[in-house]
């Protein structure tokens, strides 16, 4: 947080020096309207991630989820983040939300992971209208195959660097 | 409609369907995790409100040609290197990653060393790990995704680069 802080205020300096009050006033501007335009969506990530945090039954999570969950586990993560609607106000909380229930890094790394490269929230928003249908296109499809193996790397090194807690 | 407006009913849609669902669980369910939920925003604003604010005076200061003009075209490998610390550098929202790639696009740059700048950016830009995903989730996962995801920029390089798309 500190680091952050500096780094903005050092920031917000350097962009005054160069354009004057009214290049920071500007960016401020800018800022908080997506700040404003952000905030219900965070309450919504926030309420989505306590809700499935409760009503997820956690046994039925770890068995399907879990560090025994075999490759179905990390289909099943990475569907998950495929479909998960908004965007980082959502998906982190409910990956958290996951892991406190049961699931384990591997499928949680599937979910995110996914969520980041096929989900089609940020693709639709952003990545259509500003790269185009194209390269949009065969970016997803070229990442299909990746949550499936960054979470079977995950799990892979996960139970190498971390035996003990495979003991549980 | 909008793509906004749409992924804002959705996301409401879902937030109504599991609530409901809680509800039939029993009322103290729902109230149990309507107050889990509001605690979790009342603590992530003010992080947040910090990381929005601010990231609009770190993607002004940061130069895109400089990015930009690694990305270049016939860098094989080592441009793709390249644009993996450039996508884990840049800064700011979707639209600071995705313009930046678009112009590198239009700039001549190689299809897959942009496919592996966005893939860079969208798994580990810096400042998003720090700003977004460190707030809601423990840190130890957070650097453990962010160590794995490491190979899969230059993945999905090496597979643009074989099936000769985009």
């Amino acid at each position: 947080m500190i680091t952050i802080g500096v780094l903005v205020a050092v920031s917000a300096t350097l962009v005054y020096r160069r354009d004057g009050v009214d290049g920071v006033l500007d960016i401020l501007a800018h800022d908080l309207t997506l700040f404003g335009g952000i905030l219900p969506r965070v309450l919504a990530g926030c309420l989505l991630g306590a809700f499935i945090a409760e009503i997820l039954p956690h046994e039925k999570v770890s068995r399907s989820l879990g560090p025994n969950s075999g490759l179905k586990g990390l289909l099943i993560g990475a569907a998950f983040g495929a479909i998960l609607p908004g965007g980082p106000f959502t998906a982190y909380p409910v990956a958290s939300a996951l892991l406190a229930v049961g699931a384990d890094f591997g499928a949680t790394i599937a979910m995110v992971v996914s969520w980041t490269l096929i989900g089609y929230g940020r693709a639709v928003a952003w990545e259509l209208p500003i790269m185009g249908t194209d390269f949009t296109l065969w970016r997803i499809v070229i990442s299909l195959p990746l949550p499936l193996l960054a979470g079977a790397l995950g799990r892979f090194v996960y139970v190498r660097m971390y035996p003990k807690d495979e003991l549980e | 409609m909008s793509a906004a407006l749409l992924i804002d009913i959705i996301l409401w849609g879902s937030v109504a369907a599991v609530g409901f669902i809680a509800y039939q669980r029993g009322p103290r369910v729902l109230t149990t995790s309507l107050r889990e939920g509001s605690m979790d925003f009342i603590n992530i604003v003010p992080r947040i409100a910090l990381g929005v604010i601010g990231s609009g005076y770190i993607a002004a200061v940061i130069p895109q040609e400089i990015i930009t003009g690694w990305l270049g075209p016939n860098s094989g490998w080592f441009g793709v290197a390249t644009a993996v610390i450039a996508g884990a550098a840049t800064p700011g929202g979707p639209v600071v990653g995705f313009s930046i790639g678009a112009v590198a696009l239009k700039a001549g740059g190689g299809p897959p060393q942009v496919i592996a700048y966005v893939i860079a950016w969208a798994l580990f830009a810096f400042q998003r790990l720090l700003l977004w995903e460190i707030p809601f989730m423990p840190a130890r996962f957070v650097w453990f995704r962010a160590a794995v995801s490491v190979p899969f920029p230059f993945v999905a390089a090496a597979i643009a680069m074989a099936i000769g798309k985009p």
